[in-house]
């Protein structure tokens, strides 16, 4: 079904799953007022691979949280398929982000109280058609681990139980923010490798926001932010595995 | 970490790891809950069981609905008692009061005789006889005992006492020992406790006792059922017009029995107590429910974004953390309600001794249970609810991100105080969160207050003392006649051994009537200057009866819905039973019982007599004692003796026995709060800021240092919450002795110093204990683990 996405480059041929127009979100923190997004325009393909780059501060977490249902824009609009998620309430965001949506975060937030099992177990509890848990950390290596709790495992381990969770409920898409940024470089490739082979398995369409440049060449297209707008986007006419990469 | 069975949805496992891993905190809360549940258990259950046991009782026993006193009325009055619409049984008897000479007992005691039918039971009060037999109407000593004096002297069948009866000593040889439905809480009239020793009951053939009080074909007592739907007022003012001729005392209901006024009123305030006592716990409990699940809930922050990120809806995730709530309060109410069966069982034992039913069980009813379970579950969903509330509406990317760091302000002090660094991070963190602070303040306010309330009690049952038996009674002993006598009778006492001062008394047996509301009572008169016998007020203040017209207690003065100024009719029960129009002076708010009292010579006036006295105050030699209880034992128109002595030590062995118990409880419950609360607050701040904490270690801070800075902290709150708790527990005390207030007795709320300063020891103790268990895992801080987890 995800056939389309197998061509790196041939988007133009398969549908849009999220298209954001005019995008602006302004934080007002006591005294202080943060323009997040200045206008961002974005779109992001069937089974596409997509790595958002920018410095701190740049919008990247913004922008993913708006798409992830997690944050609503100031102004602009974001359409998820049918799914206008800029008009959309508490409850559809929810039911959005349960039936659709895969988060992956910095610092993977997994419930400590929650085995490597059970941390997927809240996602294949809450959502029809899952995969089994132990299919699910099985797809990122950790067959071995699954009665782990999180402070018995190491942090590429977590961040993978993460993956797991986030990919268990076959998602659309899959959102990683800096999914490697508290990992040191080999730890982070076997999550990168994890993240790629999700993407190129299940045809989830994918976006990771990084702040390493070498992280780039995995992408099919690669999105530039600076000051809360979109600098550049580049497509790669080669995308490398993630033993290709020049860290 | 535990192990779960795989049907455990994951949620819940991750509700009851969490909650293990707080386990401290959550078993301090759970304690206080616990607390309050207990107490509500005690009370109630010990209110339903007397409740029931009484009804069944009464039921049982045949107790009549209207009792009536008389001088002495022919039998063939009982038939025209018959004849009141509405009475459906009617039984007569001869009552009679008389000193008794203890084997072994140097003071002189009360001894009630009561005639019992010629042939079979009491149609109505009926015995339960515990021990022994019934009498043989043909020998007219034998009688049947009150349990409780017998208990008290170590009686039983075979024993004998001594009566004198008309100035002659008569032997009553006890062949069994009884209880009557009359005589569950047996006090003399114008007493507040049993006196175990000194007033028994004994019950014996009409036969025999009849011609010893001139009763022969007569009686002096009514008991009366009446049948469904009659009515009681109707009734009581029909027998008073037939008892009138014959000296009636004036009929009361039920009620308004000594006994069952006593019961009564015991009962309503077990019922009060039953509610207030436990409202208080369980409102703390909410307090640090709230607190330490709020707290908890901001460590769990970056959980919540989590699960809302994951797709979890609001409401779920509300309900997962209401349920910490509710699992720690139905702990704490599953312990409230075994320790409150096993505590009630205990304090019905104490009831055991004071209310003499032939059987008084424990009944821990599933109503209560089930009400203390409901009550504490809907005070943790009230107290996490808001918690819970205000975590999980942060929109999910707040919740992402850590909250931004606290704005701290430098104050002038600081500088001008040159204070060192700690205890400016001391000061600026307090400042920085009035709120929480004022609410840790206030959570252990509450324990001082609970302390307050709970040991104070002693210093209310002292001032009442000491206005009772110092300011109010201060004579030795006071003596009653079996009737009135004239002014001459103050020389036979007089010049009884031993006797130094004396006042005369006259109290007049009335009924005080305002409209439809009416009470039985007398009127003390007192002289123009009081010496011995004195009208105090509950603020210890003496006051002078006013020339004329009367002064009632205040309660009286509610009941009749009188005061200064309007006017009762009074109803004399005595001599020449004039009805009379007498105006109302002034309402006195007074401690114990209903009084009225008016001026010794106004009164004479009223009643058209001389110096008529019927007994009489008088102060004692201390060296000649004894010899004035010989003479008064032996002197024929005495029908009592109290002595202020035996009815002192009385009223403090009563009170040692019954507050003991509830001292030591409310010190253990309020020790409890006290813990929790601190506990709590430390462990929450430790947990907040175990990262600053671990930085300053790093950067070279000694343990002890660092421990100051959150530990200071607390000492801080506390010393602050030291006068809060005060003014607090000065409120709750007030509310508590207003609800307590009732007719038996009104009590004023005094705290001495010895209980502040004793409160305050109780919580500076919990809190330094709870400040040294926080100590410990502050020492066993790891360093690196916390500085590398995300703050």
């Amino acid at each position: 079904m995800y056939a389309s996405a197998q061509n790196a480059t041939g988007h133009p041929t398969s549908e849009p799953v999220f298209i954001a127009r005019g995008l602006r979100k302004v934080y007002v923190m006591g005294e202080v007022r943060v323009e997040a997004l200045r206008g961002v325009d974005f779109e992001l393909y069937e089974g596409e691979f997509i790595v958002l780059l920018g410095p701190s501060g740049s919008g990247k977490s913004t922008l993913l949280n708006i798409l992830g249902g997690l944050d609503v824009p100031t102004s602009g609009s974001v359409v998820y398929k049918d799914h206008n998620l800029t008009a959309a309430g508490e409850a559809a965001l929810t039911q959005y982000r349960r039936s659709h949506v895969g988060f992956v975060f910095q610092f993977y937030n997994l419930i400590p109280s929650l085995t490597a099992r059970e941390n997927v177990a809240l996602v294949t509890e809450l959502t029809p058609g899952s995969m089994t848990p132990e299919d699910a950390l099985g797809l990122v290596g950790l067959s071995p681990r699954l009665d782990h709790f999180p402070a018995q495992l190491s942090g590429g381990e977590q961040q993978r139980v993460a993956i797991a969770r986030a990919i268990a409920k076959r998602p659309d898409v899959l959102l990683c923010d800096e999914p490697t940024g508290a990992l040191d470089i080999t730890t982070g490739a076997v999550v990168l490798d994890a993240i790629t082979r999700v993407n190129r398995d299940l045809g989830t369409a994918t976006v990771v926001i990084t702040h390493n440049a070498a992280i780039a060449g995995l992408a099919d297209r690669v999105v530039r932010l600076a000051d809360g707008h979109v600098v550049s986007v580049e497509r790669n006419t080669t995308k490398l595995t993630v033993g290709e990469l020049q860290w | 970490m535990v192990r779960m069975p795989r049907f455990v949805p994951t949620l819940d496992r991750k509700l009851l790891r969490d909650l293990w891993e707080m386990k401290g905190q959550a078993l301090a809360i759970a304690a206080v809950v616990a607390a309050g549940v207990t107490m509500f258990v005690t009370y109630l259950s010990n209110f339903a069981s007397l409740q029931q046991t009484r009804a069944e009782y009464y039921d049982t026993a045949r107790f009549a609905d209207v009792f009536a006193s008389l001088t002495r009325a022919p039998s063939s009055v009982r038939l025209r008692l018959e004849a009141i619409p509405g009475v459906e049984r009617v039984m007569t008897r001869v009552v009679a009061d008389v000193t008794l000479d203890v084997p072994g007992m140097a003071e002189p005691a009360t001894g009630r005789l009561v005639s019992l039918p010629d042939a079979g039971r009491p149609a109505l009060n009926d015995l339960f006889l515990r021990r022994g037999r019934w009498i043989d109407p043909n020998r007219p000593d034998e009688v049947l005992a009150s349990e409780m004096f017998c208990e008290a002297h170590g009686f039983g069948p075979g024993d004998r006492v001594a009566a004198l009866i008309n100035g002659r000593r008569r032997w009553l040889t006890i062949v069994g020992v009884a209880l009557s439905p009359e005589y569950v809480f047996a006090i003399r009239p114008g007493e507040l406790f049993p006196d175990k020793r000194r007033f028994g009951i004994f019950w014996m053939s009409g036969a025999a006792l009849a011609p010893a009080f001139d009763m022969e074909g007569g009686f002096n007592d009514v008991s009366m059922a009446l049948g469904r739907g009659a009515s009681e007022p109707d009734v009581i003012e029909q027998v008073d017009r037939v008892l009138a001729p014959y000296g009636g005392l004036g009929a009361v209901p039920q009620r308004q029995q000594l006994s069952g006024w006593t019961l009564e009123n015991e009962l309503a305030q077990l019922q009060m107590f039953g509610f207030i006592t436990p409202l208080i716990f369980l409102g703390v409990a909410t307090f640090i429910l709230n607190v330490a699940l709020t707290r908890a809930l901001t460590l769990q922050r970056s959980q919540i974004a989590a699960l809302k990120a994951l797709g979890y809806a609001n409401t779920t995730i509300a309900w997962h953390y209401i349920k910490w709530g509710l699992v720690i309060a139905a702990c704490g109410a599953l312990l409230g309600i075994a320790g409150g069966a096993w505590l009630g069982s205990g304090m019905i034992a104490l009831y055991n001794q004071y209310f003499r039913f032939p059987v008084l069980y424990y009944r821990m009813s599933t109503d209560v249970a089930v009400a203390s379970l409901f009550g504490a579950l809907t005070v943790a969903a009230l107290g996490a609810w808001s918690a819970v509330h205000r975590a999980v509406r942060i929109p999910p990317a707040d919740a992402m991100r850590p909250e931004a760091p606290a704005l701290y302000h430098q104050r002038l002090f600081e500088k001008s105080l040159r204070l060192p660094i700690a205890s400016r991070m001391v000061l600026r963190n307090l400042e920085r969160q009035p709120m929480r602070s004022m609410v840790s303040v206030l959570g252990i306010a509450f324990a001082v207050a609970v302390l307050f309330v709970g040991l104070s009690f002693i210093d209310v049952m002292n001032l009442l003392v000491n206005q009772q038996f110092e300011l109010a009674t201060r004579q030795d002993a006071t003596v009653s006649f079996a009737a009135p006598r004239s002014a001459r009778a103050v020389h036979d006492v007089q010049h009884m051994p031993g006797a130094l001062d004396f006042e005369p008394m006259r109290t007049v047996p009335v009924r005080l009537r305002s409209g439809a509301r009416t009470r039985t009572l007398a009127i003390s008169g007192l002289p123009e200057h009081p010496s011995l016998n004195r009208l105090v007020t509950r603020a210890g203040d003496a006051l002078e009866v006013p020339p004329e017209g009367l002064v009632l207690s205040q309660m009286l003065g509610d009941i009749l819905a009188v005061g200064p100024g309007s006017t009762v009719q009074v109803s004399v029960l005595e001599g020449r039973r004039q009805v009379l129009d007498v105006p109302v002076r002034m309402l006195v708010d007074d401690s114990l019982g209903l009084q009225a009292y008016m001026r010794q010579d106004a009164l004479h006036r009223l009643l058209g007599e001389g110096g008529t006295i019927s007994g009489a105050a008088i102060t004692l030699d201390p060296a000649q004692t004894e010899a004035f209880y010989s003479a008064v034992k032996t002197m024929p128109a005495v029908a009592g003796v109290a002595l202020r002595e035996m009815t002192l030590r009385n009223f403090r062995e009563t009170i040692d026995q019954t507050m003991k118990l509830q001292i030591f409880f409310n010190v253990l419950f309020a020790g409890v709060i006290a813990f929790g609360v601190v506990y709590n607050s430390a462990r929450v701040s430790l947990s907040e800021r175990s990262h600053e904490l671990a930085s300053l270690r790093v950067l070279g801070f000694t343990r002890g240092e660092i421990s100051f800075i959150l530990l200071g902290e607390l000492a801080v709150l506390t010393v602050v919450s030291l006068p809060v708790g005060a003014a607090i527990g000065y409120g709750l005390g007030q509310l508590i002795m207003a609800g307590f207030n009732n007719e038996m007795y009104r009590l004023s709320f005094v705290v001495s110093s010895a209980t502040m300063a004793r409160a305050f020891l109780v919580v500076i103790v919990a809190a330094a204990l709870s400040g040294l268990l926080v100590r410990r895992r502050l020492d066993r801080l790891d360093l690196v683990a916390v500085l590398k987890g995300r703050e």
